[in-house]
Protein backbone atom coordinates (compact mmCIF):
# COMPACT_ATOMS: atom_id res chain seq x y z
CA UNK A 1 0.00 0.00 0.00
CA UNK A 2 2.60 2.26 1.27
CA UNK A 3 4.33 1.80 -1.97
CA UNK A 4 1.69 2.68 -4.41
CA UNK A 5 0.83 6.01 -2.76
CA UNK A 6 4.35 7.10 -2.02
CA UNK A 7 5.13 7.96 -5.85
CA UNK A 8 2.04 10.06 -5.49
CA UNK A 9 3.11 11.43 -2.56
CA UNK A 10 6.63 12.48 -3.61
CA UNK A 11 5.50 14.24 -6.56
CA UNK A 12 2.56 16.24 -4.83
CA UNK A 13 5.23 17.46 -2.07
CA UNK A 14 7.24 18.58 -5.27
CA UNK A 15 4.39 19.83 -6.90
CA UNK A 16 3.45 21.80 -3.83
CA UNK A 17 6.87 23.44 -3.42
CA UNK A 18 6.17 24.47 -6.91
CA UNK A 19 2.82 26.39 -6.45
CA UNK A 20 4.07 27.17 -3.33
CA UNK A 21 6.48 29.33 -4.62
CA UNK A 22 3.94 31.07 -7.21
CA UNK A 23 1.63 31.66 -3.81
CA UNK A 24 3.68 33.58 -2.19
CA UNK A 25 3.79 36.11 -5.14
CA UNK A 26 0.03 36.37 -4.89
CA UNK A 27 -0.19 36.64 -1.44
CA UNK A 28 2.27 39.16 -0.69
CA UNK A 29 0.97 41.42 -3.59
CA UNK A 30 -2.54 41.29 -2.15
CA UNK A 31 -1.07 41.98 1.33
CA UNK A 32 0.32 44.79 0.09
CA UNK A 33 -1.94 46.43 -2.69
CA UNK A 34 -4.82 44.28 -2.31
CA UNK A 35 -4.36 43.17 -5.62
CA UNK A 36 -5.08 40.03 -7.37
CA UNK A 37 -2.29 39.93 -10.18
CA UNK A 38 -3.52 37.68 -12.42
CA UNK A 39 -0.71 38.27 -14.72
CA UNK A 40 1.56 36.29 -12.22
CA UNK A 41 1.09 33.22 -13.52
CA UNK A 42 2.78 34.62 -16.77
CA UNK A 43 5.41 35.76 -15.30
CA UNK A 44 6.13 31.93 -14.12
CA UNK A 45 5.49 30.95 -17.89
CA UNK A 46 7.65 33.61 -19.06
CA UNK A 47 10.37 33.14 -17.20
CA UNK A 48 10.47 29.41 -18.39
CA UNK A 49 10.46 30.82 -21.97
CA UNK A 50 13.22 33.06 -21.06
CA UNK A 51 15.38 29.64 -20.19
CA UNK A 52 14.07 28.22 -23.44
CA UNK A 53 15.69 30.87 -25.92
CA UNK A 54 18.63 31.60 -23.46
CA UNK A 55 19.77 28.23 -23.20
CA UNK A 56 18.76 27.95 -27.14
CA UNK A 57 21.47 30.33 -27.63
CA UNK A 58 24.38 28.80 -26.57
CA UNK A 59 24.81 30.45 -22.92
CA UNK A 60 25.64 27.46 -20.69
CA UNK A 61 23.09 26.87 -17.70
CA UNK A 62 25.26 27.96 -14.92
CA UNK A 63 24.96 31.46 -16.01
CA UNK A 64 21.66 31.25 -17.93
CA UNK A 65 19.55 30.03 -14.51
CA UNK A 66 20.82 33.07 -12.78
CA UNK A 67 20.07 35.14 -15.14
CA UNK A 68 16.52 33.81 -15.71
CA UNK A 69 16.12 34.49 -12.56
CA UNK A 70 17.20 37.63 -12.38
CA UNK A 71 15.65 38.97 -15.59
CA UNK A 72 11.95 38.11 -14.36
CA UNK A 73 12.62 39.77 -10.87
CA UNK A 74 13.24 42.64 -13.30
CA UNK A 75 10.18 42.08 -15.64
CA UNK A 76 7.78 41.91 -12.55
CA UNK A 77 9.31 45.38 -11.50
CA UNK A 78 8.41 46.93 -14.87
CA UNK A 79 5.03 45.71 -15.12
CA UNK A 80 4.17 46.97 -11.59
CA UNK A 81 5.75 50.21 -12.46
CA UNK A 82 3.86 50.49 -16.12
CA UNK A 83 0.86 48.94 -15.49
CA UNK A 84 0.37 49.18 -11.49
CA UNK A 85 1.98 52.16 -9.79
CA UNK A 86 -0.24 54.75 -12.46
CA UNK A 87 -3.23 53.53 -11.22
CA UNK A 88 -2.64 54.05 -7.29
CA UNK A 89 -5.41 56.55 -6.51
CA UNK A 90 -7.66 54.76 -8.98
CA UNK A 91 -10.47 51.98 -8.17
CA UNK A 92 -9.37 48.67 -6.92
CA UNK A 93 -11.16 47.51 -10.07
CA UNK A 94 -8.97 49.59 -12.69
CA UNK A 95 -5.90 47.86 -11.53
CA UNK A 96 -7.49 43.94 -11.30
CA UNK A 97 -8.21 45.05 -15.14
CA UNK A 98 -4.82 46.41 -15.91
CA UNK A 99 -3.23 42.78 -14.21
CA UNK A 100 -5.57 40.55 -16.35
CA UNK A 101 -4.65 42.83 -19.34
CA UNK A 102 -1.11 42.65 -18.73
CA UNK A 103 -1.71 38.44 -18.40
CA UNK A 104 -2.87 38.54 -21.82
CA UNK A 105 -0.20 40.60 -23.06
CA UNK A 106 2.44 38.85 -22.10
CA UNK A 107 0.62 35.53 -23.46
CA UNK A 108 0.13 36.84 -26.69
CA UNK A 109 3.61 38.28 -27.00
CA UNK A 110 4.76 34.72 -26.13
CA UNK A 111 2.71 33.25 -28.81
CA UNK A 112 3.75 35.67 -31.06
CA UNK A 113 7.42 35.03 -30.98
CA UNK A 114 7.19 30.76 -30.10
CA UNK A 115 4.79 31.01 -32.97
CA UNK A 116 2.37 29.02 -30.20
CA UNK A 117 4.61 25.89 -30.75
CA UNK A 118 5.66 23.76 -27.58
CA UNK A 119 9.43 24.72 -26.45
CA UNK A 120 11.40 22.30 -25.02
CA UNK A 121 12.29 23.30 -21.44
CA UNK A 122 16.41 22.63 -21.90
CA UNK A 123 17.41 19.54 -19.40
CA UNK A 124 19.09 20.76 -16.19
CA UNK A 125 21.81 18.01 -15.70
CA UNK A 126 21.57 16.81 -11.49
CA UNK A 127 17.97 17.82 -11.12
CA UNK A 128 16.39 15.73 -13.92
CA UNK A 129 18.58 12.56 -12.88
CA UNK A 130 16.50 9.52 -11.88
CA UNK A 131 16.62 8.31 -8.06
CA UNK A 132 14.77 6.13 -5.72
CA UNK A 133 13.87 6.14 -2.82
CA UNK A 134 12.17 3.70 -0.57
CA UNK A 135 11.73 1.85 -3.68
CA UNK A 136 9.89 4.26 -5.60
CA UNK A 137 11.76 6.35 -8.81
CA UNK A 138 11.61 9.71 -9.35
CA UNK A 139 13.82 12.84 -10.71
CA UNK A 140 16.18 14.39 -7.88
CA UNK A 141 14.24 17.25 -8.60
CA UNK A 142 10.72 16.05 -6.97
CA UNK A 143 12.98 16.12 -3.40
CA UNK A 144 15.21 19.33 -4.17
CA UNK A 145 11.58 21.18 -4.21
CA UNK A 146 10.32 21.09 -0.80
CA UNK A 147 13.59 21.69 0.64
CA UNK A 148 14.42 24.51 -1.96
CA UNK A 149 10.74 25.99 -1.13
CA UNK A 150 10.93 26.14 2.93
CA UNK A 151 14.64 27.05 2.59
CA UNK A 152 13.70 30.32 0.68
CA UNK A 153 10.68 30.69 2.86
CA UNK A 154 12.53 30.66 5.73
CA UNK A 155 15.06 33.18 4.66
CA UNK A 156 11.88 35.29 3.29
CA UNK A 157 10.03 35.44 6.71
CA UNK A 158 13.37 36.67 8.10
CA UNK A 159 13.64 39.62 5.68
CA UNK A 160 10.02 40.54 6.33
CA UNK A 161 10.43 39.88 10.67
CA UNK A 162 13.90 41.41 11.11
CA UNK A 163 14.99 43.96 8.62
CA UNK A 164 14.48 47.44 8.22
CA UNK A 165 13.08 46.58 5.04
CA UNK A 166 10.85 43.80 5.88
CA UNK A 167 9.46 46.09 8.70
CA UNK A 168 8.46 49.16 6.13
CA UNK A 169 6.55 46.04 4.25
CA UNK A 170 4.97 45.26 6.95
CA UNK A 171 3.98 48.73 7.82
CA UNK A 172 2.93 49.56 4.37
CA UNK A 173 0.47 46.73 3.84
CA UNK A 174 -1.53 47.98 6.77
CA UNK A 175 -1.28 51.63 6.25
CA UNK A 176 -0.22 53.59 3.44
CA UNK A 177 -0.43 57.00 4.35
CA UNK A 178 1.68 56.74 7.83
CA UNK A 179 4.00 54.85 6.45
CA UNK A 180 4.66 57.71 4.32
CA UNK A 181 4.91 60.07 7.86
CA UNK A 182 7.44 57.88 8.39
CA UNK A 183 9.50 58.41 5.79
CA UNK A 184 8.91 55.61 4.01
CA UNK A 185 9.13 55.07 0.44
CA UNK A 186 6.02 53.05 -0.58
CA UNK A 187 7.25 52.78 -4.07
CA UNK A 188 10.52 51.02 -3.17
CA UNK A 189 8.14 48.79 -1.18
CA UNK A 190 5.95 47.83 -3.63
CA UNK A 191 8.18 47.42 -5.95
CA UNK A 192 10.51 45.10 -3.71
CA UNK A 193 7.60 43.05 -3.55
CA UNK A 194 6.88 42.43 -7.50
CA UNK A 195 11.07 41.85 -7.61
CA UNK A 196 10.69 39.09 -4.72
CA UNK A 197 7.68 37.73 -5.86
CA UNK A 198 8.60 37.39 -9.55
CA UNK A 199 11.92 36.00 -8.39
CA UNK A 200 10.60 33.12 -6.19
CA UNK A 201 8.11 32.59 -9.55
CA UNK A 202 11.21 31.84 -11.56
CA UNK A 203 12.81 29.69 -8.93
CA UNK A 204 9.32 27.57 -9.18
CA UNK A 205 9.48 27.76 -13.10
CA UNK A 206 12.77 26.41 -13.28
CA UNK A 207 11.91 23.42 -11.09
CA UNK A 208 8.36 23.13 -12.72
CA UNK A 209 9.52 23.15 -16.24
CA UNK A 210 12.45 20.55 -15.33
CA UNK A 211 9.49 17.76 -14.95
CA UNK A 212 6.87 18.83 -17.18
CA UNK A 213 9.41 19.46 -19.97
CA UNK A 214 8.17 21.69 -22.35
CA UNK A 215 6.32 25.40 -22.19
CA UNK A 216 3.59 27.37 -24.06
CA UNK A 217 1.69 30.50 -23.59
CA UNK A 218 -0.43 29.24 -22.06
CA UNK A 219 1.66 27.18 -19.26
CA UNK A 220 1.20 29.40 -16.61
CA UNK A 221 -2.55 29.26 -16.33
CA UNK A 222 -2.69 26.24 -14.62
CA UNK A 223 0.11 26.23 -12.44
CA UNK A 224 -0.86 30.41 -11.68
CA UNK A 225 -4.62 29.10 -11.03
CA UNK A 226 -3.79 26.56 -8.56
CA UNK A 227 -1.34 28.92 -6.58
CA UNK A 228 -4.30 31.45 -6.62
CA UNK A 229 -6.14 28.65 -4.79
CA UNK A 230 -3.50 27.86 -2.50
CA UNK A 231 -3.08 31.24 -1.68
CA UNK A 232 -6.81 31.93 -0.73
CA UNK A 233 -7.01 28.60 0.84
CA UNK A 234 -4.14 29.59 3.30
CA UNK A 235 -5.85 32.74 4.07
CA UNK A 236 -4.04 36.02 1.16
CA UNK A 237 -1.94 37.87 2.53
CA UNK A 238 -0.52 35.30 4.56
CA UNK A 239 3.30 34.07 3.92
CA UNK A 240 3.07 30.58 5.70
CA UNK A 241 -0.81 30.16 4.72
CA UNK A 242 0.51 30.34 1.07
CA UNK A 243 2.90 27.28 1.56
CA UNK A 244 0.83 25.26 3.73
CA UNK A 245 -1.69 25.50 1.08
CA UNK A 246 0.08 24.99 -1.73
CA UNK A 247 1.52 21.47 -0.22
CA UNK A 248 -1.69 20.41 0.73
CA UNK A 249 -3.11 21.13 -2.51
CA UNK A 250 -0.08 19.84 -4.28
CA UNK A 251 -0.57 16.45 -1.97
CA UNK A 252 -4.21 16.03 -2.72
CA UNK A 253 -4.28 16.84 -6.54
CA UNK A 254 -1.48 14.41 -7.16
CA UNK A 255 -3.15 11.14 -4.36
CA UNK A 256 -6.43 11.88 -6.48
CA UNK A 257 -4.43 11.42 -10.39
CA UNK A 258 -3.54 8.21 -9.05
CA UNK A 259 -5.94 7.58 -6.99
CA UNK A 260 -7.92 4.55 -9.08
CA UNK A 261 -4.75 2.47 -8.82
CA UNK A 262 -4.40 2.81 -5.22
CA UNK A 263 -8.02 1.99 -5.28
CA UNK A 264 -7.36 -1.48 -7.56
CA UNK A 265 -4.16 -2.14 -5.39
CA UNK A 266 -6.09 -1.90 -2.11
CA UNK A 267 -8.44 -4.04 -3.21
CA UNK A 268 -11.55 -1.98 -2.82
CA UNK A 269 -12.68 -1.04 -6.58
CA UNK A 270 -11.82 -4.01 -8.87
CA UNK A 271 -11.36 -1.57 -12.17
CA UNK A 272 -10.35 2.03 -13.23
CA UNK A 273 -13.10 4.35 -12.18
CA UNK A 274 -11.51 7.14 -14.16
CA UNK A 275 -11.41 9.43 -11.16
CA UNK A 276 -7.95 10.64 -12.05
CA UNK A 277 -10.02 13.10 -14.11
CA UNK A 278 -10.74 15.17 -11.03
CA UNK A 279 -7.35 16.11 -9.67
CA UNK A 280 -8.03 19.86 -10.93
CA UNK A 281 -11.59 19.81 -10.47
CA UNK A 282 -11.05 19.54 -6.83
CA UNK A 283 -8.66 22.07 -6.53
CA UNK A 284 -11.15 24.30 -7.74
CA UNK A 285 -14.41 22.70 -5.89
CA UNK A 286 -12.02 23.39 -2.68
CA UNK A 287 -11.90 26.60 -3.83
CA UNK A 288 -15.57 27.18 -3.23
CA UNK A 289 -15.52 25.56 -0.36
CA UNK A 290 -13.24 27.83 1.31
CA UNK A 291 -15.06 30.73 0.06
CA UNK A 292 -18.05 29.70 1.60
CA UNK A 293 -17.32 28.25 4.06
CA UNK A 294 -13.83 30.27 5.99
CA UNK A 295 -13.16 32.81 3.16
CA UNK A 296 -10.16 34.36 5.64
CA UNK A 297 -8.63 30.87 4.55
CA UNK A 298 -6.38 28.88 7.10
CA UNK A 299 -4.32 31.53 8.67
CA UNK A 300 -5.93 34.36 7.21
CA UNK A 301 -6.69 37.65 9.59
CA UNK A 302 -9.79 38.86 9.58
CA UNK A 303 -9.61 42.71 7.62
CA UNK A 304 -12.06 45.53 7.09
CA UNK A 305 -11.05 47.01 3.71
CA UNK A 306 -8.49 49.60 3.92
CA UNK A 307 -9.77 53.20 3.61
CA UNK B 1 11.31 83.52 14.91
CA UNK B 2 8.60 82.45 12.69
CA UNK B 3 9.31 78.37 12.28
CA UNK B 4 6.68 77.63 9.66
CA UNK B 5 4.92 80.17 7.39
CA UNK B 6 1.70 79.47 5.74
CA UNK B 7 0.52 81.64 2.86
CA UNK B 8 -2.56 81.65 1.36
CA UNK B 9 -2.88 77.87 1.56
CA UNK B 10 -5.74 76.11 -0.91
CA UNK B 11 -6.77 72.89 -1.11
CA UNK B 12 -9.15 71.06 -2.73
CA UNK B 13 -10.67 67.89 -2.74
CA UNK B 14 -12.53 66.81 -6.00
CA UNK B 15 -13.59 70.56 -6.72
CA UNK B 16 -14.42 71.87 -3.26
CA UNK B 17 -12.58 74.01 -1.77
CA UNK B 18 -11.63 72.71 1.85
CA UNK B 19 -8.97 75.79 2.41
CA UNK B 20 -9.66 78.98 0.97
CA UNK B 21 -6.51 80.61 1.48
CA UNK B 22 -5.41 80.64 4.73
CA UNK B 23 -1.90 82.70 6.38
CA UNK B 24 -0.59 81.78 9.75
CA UNK B 25 2.77 81.75 11.28
CA UNK B 26 3.69 79.37 13.64
CA UNK B 27 6.11 80.87 16.26
CA UNK B 28 9.59 78.16 17.63
CA UNK B 29 9.24 76.78 20.95
CA UNK B 30 5.40 77.48 20.92
CA UNK B 31 2.23 75.82 21.03
CA UNK B 32 -0.22 77.01 18.66
CA UNK B 33 -4.15 75.54 18.37
CA UNK B 34 -5.97 75.39 15.65
CA UNK B 35 -9.85 75.08 16.26
CA UNK B 36 -12.92 74.83 15.01
CA UNK B 37 -15.96 73.01 14.26
CA UNK B 38 -16.12 69.53 11.70
CA UNK B 39 -15.00 69.95 8.37
CA UNK B 40 -13.78 73.54 8.97
CA UNK B 41 -10.34 72.25 7.33
CA UNK B 42 -8.17 71.78 10.43
CA UNK B 43 -6.90 68.02 9.44
CA UNK B 44 -6.32 69.47 6.01
CA UNK B 45 -4.50 71.79 7.04
CA UNK B 46 -2.00 69.63 8.58
CA UNK B 47 -2.12 67.32 5.99
CA UNK B 48 -1.04 69.42 3.44
CA UNK B 49 1.90 70.98 6.14
CA UNK B 50 3.17 67.05 5.87
CA UNK B 51 2.96 66.64 2.12
CA UNK B 52 -0.28 64.30 2.00
CA UNK B 53 -2.09 66.51 0.48
CA UNK B 54 -0.84 68.62 -2.63
CA UNK B 55 -1.80 72.30 -2.41
CA UNK B 56 -4.03 73.93 -5.07
CA UNK B 57 -1.88 77.00 -4.06
CA UNK B 58 0.09 79.48 -1.66
CA UNK B 59 3.29 78.10 0.05
CA UNK B 60 4.46 76.48 2.95
CA UNK B 61 7.68 77.72 4.41
CA UNK B 62 9.75 75.87 6.98
CA UNK B 63 12.95 76.98 8.91
CA UNK B 64 13.62 79.41 5.50
CA UNK B 65 12.70 76.05 3.28
CA UNK B 66 9.88 75.98 0.52
CA UNK B 67 8.47 73.03 1.60
CA UNK B 68 5.23 73.54 -0.49
CA UNK B 69 5.95 70.95 -3.04
CA UNK B 70 8.04 67.86 -1.43
CA UNK B 71 6.60 64.57 -1.20
CA UNK B 72 5.82 63.52 2.90
CA UNK B 73 9.50 61.96 3.01
CA UNK B 74 11.27 64.76 2.45
CA UNK B 75 8.77 66.91 4.33
CA UNK B 76 9.45 64.58 7.49
CA UNK B 77 13.05 64.45 6.92
CA UNK B 78 13.26 68.11 7.58
CA UNK B 79 11.66 68.12 11.22
CA UNK B 80 8.00 67.58 10.52
CA UNK B 81 6.31 64.99 12.62
CA UNK B 82 2.62 64.49 12.38
CA UNK B 83 0.63 62.71 15.10
CA UNK B 84 -1.99 62.02 12.50
CA UNK B 85 -5.79 61.39 13.99
CA UNK B 86 -6.95 58.17 15.48
CA UNK B 87 -3.15 57.36 16.36
CA UNK B 88 -2.88 55.31 13.53
CA UNK B 89 -0.25 52.81 15.07
CA UNK B 90 0.65 50.22 13.14
CA UNK B 91 -1.35 47.48 14.84
CA UNK B 92 0.74 44.47 13.24
CA UNK B 93 4.13 45.86 14.48
CA UNK B 94 4.84 45.66 18.15
CA UNK B 95 5.85 48.60 20.27
CA UNK B 96 8.89 48.75 20.00
CA UNK B 97 9.08 48.36 15.79
CA UNK B 98 6.35 51.33 16.18
CA UNK B 99 9.05 53.59 17.93
CA UNK B 100 11.61 51.83 15.77
CA UNK B 101 9.69 52.57 12.56
CA UNK B 102 9.25 56.36 13.46
CA UNK B 103 13.18 56.40 13.37
CA UNK B 104 13.14 55.09 9.83
CA UNK B 105 15.05 57.88 8.12
CA UNK B 106 17.42 57.94 11.19
CA UNK B 107 21.11 56.98 9.89
CA UNK B 108 22.96 56.93 13.95
CA UNK B 109 21.78 53.57 14.52
CA UNK B 110 23.30 53.61 18.18
CA UNK B 111 21.30 56.38 19.51
CA UNK B 112 18.07 54.88 17.50
CA UNK B 113 18.41 53.27 20.50
CA UNK B 114 18.98 55.52 23.19
CA UNK B 115 15.94 57.20 22.18
CA UNK B 116 13.72 54.50 22.38
CA UNK B 117 14.89 53.85 26.11
CA UNK B 118 14.40 57.98 26.21
CA UNK B 119 10.60 57.19 25.44
CA UNK B 120 10.45 54.49 27.71
CA UNK B 121 11.53 56.73 30.81
CA UNK B 122 8.67 59.14 29.67
CA UNK B 123 6.15 56.17 29.09
CA UNK B 124 6.92 53.30 31.71
CA UNK B 125 3.83 51.46 29.93
CA UNK B 126 5.03 51.35 26.87
CA UNK B 127 8.64 49.61 27.79
CA UNK B 128 5.84 46.98 29.95
CA UNK B 129 4.30 46.38 26.57
CA UNK B 130 7.25 46.48 24.53
CA UNK B 131 7.05 43.11 22.79
CA UNK B 132 3.71 43.31 22.30
CA UNK B 133 1.42 44.37 19.07
CA UNK B 134 0.36 47.85 19.06
CA UNK B 135 -3.43 46.60 17.99
CA UNK B 136 -3.22 44.88 21.49
CA UNK B 137 -3.12 48.08 23.52
CA UNK B 138 -5.35 50.35 25.18
CA UNK B 139 -6.20 53.64 23.04
CA UNK B 140 -4.60 56.04 25.38
CA UNK B 141 -1.22 53.53 25.17
CA UNK B 142 -1.79 53.61 21.87
CA UNK B 143 -1.73 57.54 21.22
CA UNK B 144 1.14 57.57 23.53
CA UNK B 145 3.02 55.09 21.40
CA UNK B 146 1.98 57.64 17.95
CA UNK B 147 3.38 60.48 19.94
CA UNK B 148 6.47 58.28 21.16
CA UNK B 149 6.32 57.28 17.41
CA UNK B 150 6.65 60.57 16.18
CA UNK B 151 8.91 61.83 18.69
CA UNK B 152 11.52 59.32 17.07
CA UNK B 153 12.17 60.96 14.10
CA UNK B 154 13.89 63.88 16.84
CA UNK B 155 11.40 66.38 15.09
CA UNK B 156 11.41 70.05 15.59
CA UNK B 157 7.93 70.53 14.78
CA UNK B 158 5.32 68.10 16.21
CA UNK B 159 1.92 68.25 14.84
CA UNK B 160 -1.14 66.70 16.59
CA UNK B 161 -4.47 65.88 15.46
CA UNK B 162 -7.08 65.18 17.89
CA UNK B 163 -4.71 63.43 20.39
CA UNK B 164 -7.50 63.48 23.11
CA UNK B 165 -10.45 61.73 20.43
CA UNK B 166 -11.93 59.03 22.28
CA UNK B 167 -9.98 58.75 25.45
CA UNK B 168 -10.95 58.91 29.12
CA UNK B 169 -10.64 62.43 30.76
CA UNK B 170 -7.77 61.29 33.32
CA UNK B 171 -5.53 60.04 29.97
CA UNK B 172 -6.82 63.31 28.31
CA UNK B 173 -5.23 64.97 31.06
CA UNK B 174 -1.79 63.33 30.40
CA UNK B 175 -2.04 63.51 27.17
CA UNK B 176 -1.92 67.30 27.66
CA UNK B 177 1.03 67.10 30.00
CA UNK B 178 2.85 65.06 27.35
CA UNK B 179 2.52 67.85 24.82
CA UNK B 180 3.51 70.67 28.20
CA UNK B 181 6.56 68.34 28.48
CA UNK B 182 7.22 68.39 25.03
CA UNK B 183 7.57 72.44 24.62
CA UNK B 184 9.46 72.39 27.47
CA UNK B 185 11.84 70.50 25.34
CA UNK B 186 12.08 72.96 22.70
CA UNK B 187 9.51 71.30 20.56
CA UNK B 188 7.39 73.36 18.38
CA UNK B 189 3.12 72.20 18.35
CA UNK B 190 0.81 72.79 16.24
CA UNK B 191 -2.19 70.97 17.81
CA UNK B 192 -5.58 70.44 16.62
CA UNK B 193 -8.26 69.47 19.15
CA UNK B 194 -12.04 69.17 19.45
CA UNK B 195 -11.40 69.99 23.24
CA UNK B 196 -11.20 73.27 22.54
CA UNK B 197 -10.94 74.50 26.38
CA UNK B 198 -7.64 72.38 26.92
CA UNK B 199 -6.10 73.32 23.88
CA UNK B 200 -6.56 76.98 24.39
CA UNK B 201 -5.17 76.88 28.12
CA UNK B 202 -2.07 75.19 27.00
CA UNK B 203 -1.19 76.62 23.85
CA UNK B 204 0.58 79.68 23.16
CA UNK B 205 -1.63 80.74 20.36
CA UNK B 206 -5.03 79.89 18.77
CA UNK B 207 -6.58 79.93 15.13
CA UNK B 208 -9.90 79.87 14.71
CA UNK B 209 -10.64 78.13 11.33
CA UNK B 210 -14.15 78.12 10.11
CA UNK B 211 -15.35 76.37 6.71
CA UNK B 212 -11.79 76.84 4.77
CA UNK B 213 -11.28 80.55 6.54
CA UNK B 214 -9.25 81.33 9.63
CA UNK B 215 -11.77 83.46 11.50
CA UNK B 216 -10.16 84.66 14.43
CA UNK B 217 -6.28 84.45 15.47
CA UNK B 218 -4.92 85.56 19.26
CA UNK B 219 -3.20 84.37 22.38
CA UNK B 220 -4.57 81.29 24.43
CA UNK B 221 -5.93 83.59 27.39
CA UNK B 222 -7.73 86.07 24.73
CA UNK B 223 -9.04 83.22 22.94
CA UNK B 224 -10.64 81.84 26.35
CA UNK B 225 -12.09 84.82 27.51
CA UNK B 226 -13.40 85.73 23.70
CA UNK B 227 -17.01 86.09 23.79
CA UNK B 228 -17.81 84.45 19.95
CA UNK B 229 -15.75 81.80 21.10
CA UNK B 230 -16.72 81.10 24.32
CA UNK B 231 -20.56 80.64 22.40
CA UNK B 232 -18.98 78.68 19.64
CA UNK B 233 -16.53 76.00 21.01
CA UNK B 234 -16.45 76.42 24.88
CA UNK B 235 -20.10 75.65 25.70
CA UNK B 236 -22.36 78.07 27.66
CA UNK B 237 -20.48 78.26 31.32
Amino acid sequence: MFQTVLPYILSGISVGGQYALIAIGYTMVYGILRLINFAHGDVFMVAGILMVYITASGVPLYISIPLVLVLTALIGFVIERVAYKPLREAPRMSIMISAIGVSYTLQNLVLYITGGLNQQYPTVPWISESVTIFGATTKVVTLITPVLTLVLVVMLVWLINHTKVGMAMRAVSKDFETSQLMGIRINSVISATFVIGSFLAAVGSVLYFTNYTTVIQTSGAMPGLKAFVAAVFGGIGSIPGAVVGAFIIGICENIIKGLDIILIKAGISSSMLGLTTFSDAFTFALLIVILVVKPTGLFGEKTTDKV
Amino acid sequence: MNMLKVTNLKVSYGGIEALKGISFDVEQGQIVTLIGANGAGKSTTLRAISGLVKPASGSINFMGQDITNLNPQRIVSTGISLVPEGRRVFVNLTVKENLKIGAYLRQDKDEIEETIQDIYRRFPRLKEREWQLAGTLSGGEQQMLAVGRAMMARPKLMMMDEPSLGLAPLVVKDIFSIIRDLKSEGITILLIEQNANAALRCADFGLVLETGRITLTGTGESLLNNEQVKEAYLGAD
